[in-house]
């Protein structure tokens, strides 16, 4: 506990580079409510990954064999470890092959194997899933769906992409639904995704066919935030009080929701490789219960 | 004698002439506006659709390969397109422009460039 505080304390002092972006969890519960879930909420970070497409090839990432890997060496020189690492799906670049898939998902396993944090979890992406309804995915990391609890927060992984139709599904909703009657109504509440539940831009295939209705069970729960991969960058929305954070990609970025005509990679810079790439810490915890997130390159500059 | 029997024949063969050329203008008359839409992986064909906003179209979908999806998000509509069957989308433009329309069922490593454009003019 000691060192989260030195070291929420150290990044403000030093602060240090990358875009800090304070989540509200707070909703509209009393500060009452605020003080003693602080007390009941340890301080800690974690981080989060997203996109990788282990085995894209193409103009986008001239080196696409080492992106990863250089993801996963930056993770490894933070200053301080990270409580856990969640990757939010697309780990590999479809295929449609399925020896070719698992191949590609053995390669991606065994470089994030390198992490020295061993409290990693992972979610597929469509490019994962959707072809075999998340079979290949589950020979290598098991459920599609899950809930952990860290340090007084309840953990969500929902998955919008093993249905090809890009659904979460009724089972899958009246799951999420259950669980959540289990929690008060002010329980803290992270949602792992890999789309984004919300309509952010269909016309791209940004959206969950029936996210709304995951929105709708949420929202009976004040202090609820998601973050999501899918759209490789930055993003910040609200649905009423739950705030979704889209996180950038570790392959190529995408231009921002309806910017142009096709959904396209942004090229690659010669002059500043690796622009618009990176991951990010979410830091827990803090006084009024929100969450920093802040970015990192894969490469410092 | 002869010229009745003619006279009756003539009817007779009038009146199945009308009924068939009732008949005929019944079922075989082309709709209108009818756009003809063939997925196949990974493209629509034709993948520029053009249409008059306020007069009605009816979209007819076939895949030729596996299961696909329409959405035409700007209209909230979509349709599932399944191999072997004909799926039918039927509205009316109510604003002018360019929309685009994708394959919304994930359909192999070329779905994310499966898509168009409606062109309402």
């Amino acid at each position: 506990m000691k060192n989260s505080i030195n070291r929420r304390d150290f990044l403000r002092l030093a602060g240090l580079g990358g875009v800090v972006f304070a989540s509200s969890l707070s909703g509209c519960a009393s500060m009452g409510a605020y003080k003693e879930k602080s007390e009941e909420t340890n301080d800690f970070y974690f981080v989060q990954l997203s996109d990788t497409h282990w085995g894209f090839e193409g103009p986008p990432n001239p080196d696409a064999k080492g992106t990863l890997i250089k993801a996963v060496s930056a993770v490894n020189s933070l200053q301080q470890p990270p409580d856990f690492i969640m990757f939010t799906g697309d780990l590999t670049h479809t295929t449609d092959n399925p020896n070719e898939r698992r191949k590609r998902l053995g390669e991606f396993k065994a470089i994030v194997s390198e992490l020295k944090v061993k409290n990693v979890r992972f979610m597929p992406g469509e490019h994962d899933a959707s072809l075999d309804h998340g079979e290949a995915y589950k020979e290598f990391f098991g459920e599609t769906h899950y809930t952990f609890d860290h340090k007084g927060i309840h953990f969500i992984v929902l998955d919008n992409v093993s249905d090809p139709a890009a659904a979460l599904g009724d089972q899958q909703l009246a799951w999420l639904a259950d669980d959540l009657s289990k929690l008060t109504k002010d329980a803290n509440v992270v949602v792992f995704t890999h789309r984004p539940l919300f309509d952010l831009y269909p016309q791209w295939d940004w959206a969950t066919r029936d996210g709304s209705k995951a929105i709708e069970i949420l929202m009976a729960h004040s202090n609820v935030t998601v973050f999501y991969g899918h759209i490789h960058q930055e993003n910040h929305f609200m649905t009423g009080h739950i705030a979704h954070h889209s996180a950038k990609s570790l392959m190529f970025p995408l231009p921002p929701p309806g910017s142009q005509p096709k959904r396209m990679p942004v090229p690659w810079d010669m002059s500043q490789p690796y622009r618009g790439l990176g991951f990010r810490e979410v830091d827990a915890g803090s006084k009024n219960y929100a969450f920093d997130i802040k970015e990192y390159p894969v490469i410092k500059s | 004698m002869d010229m009745k029997i003619d006279r009756r024949k003539f009817l007779i063969g009038s009146s199945i002439l009308g009924i068939g050329a009732i008949c005929s203008f019944a079922f075989s008359e082309p709709e209108e506006n009818v756009i003809f839409v063939i997925a196949k992986k990974f493209e629509f064909s034709p993948n520029e659709i053009h249409l008059k906003m306020g007069v009605p179209a009816i979209l007819e979908f076939t895949s030729l390969d596996t299961l696909m999806g329409f959405n035409l998000p700007d209209f909230k509509v979509r349709t599932d397109i399944v191999p072997g069957m004909k799926s039918r989308l039927s509205f009316t433009p109510d604003k002018a422009g360019t929309f685009t329309f994708y394959c919304d069922i994930f359909c192999g490593s070329g779905h994310e460039d499966m898509n168009g454009l409606l062109i309402v003019s």
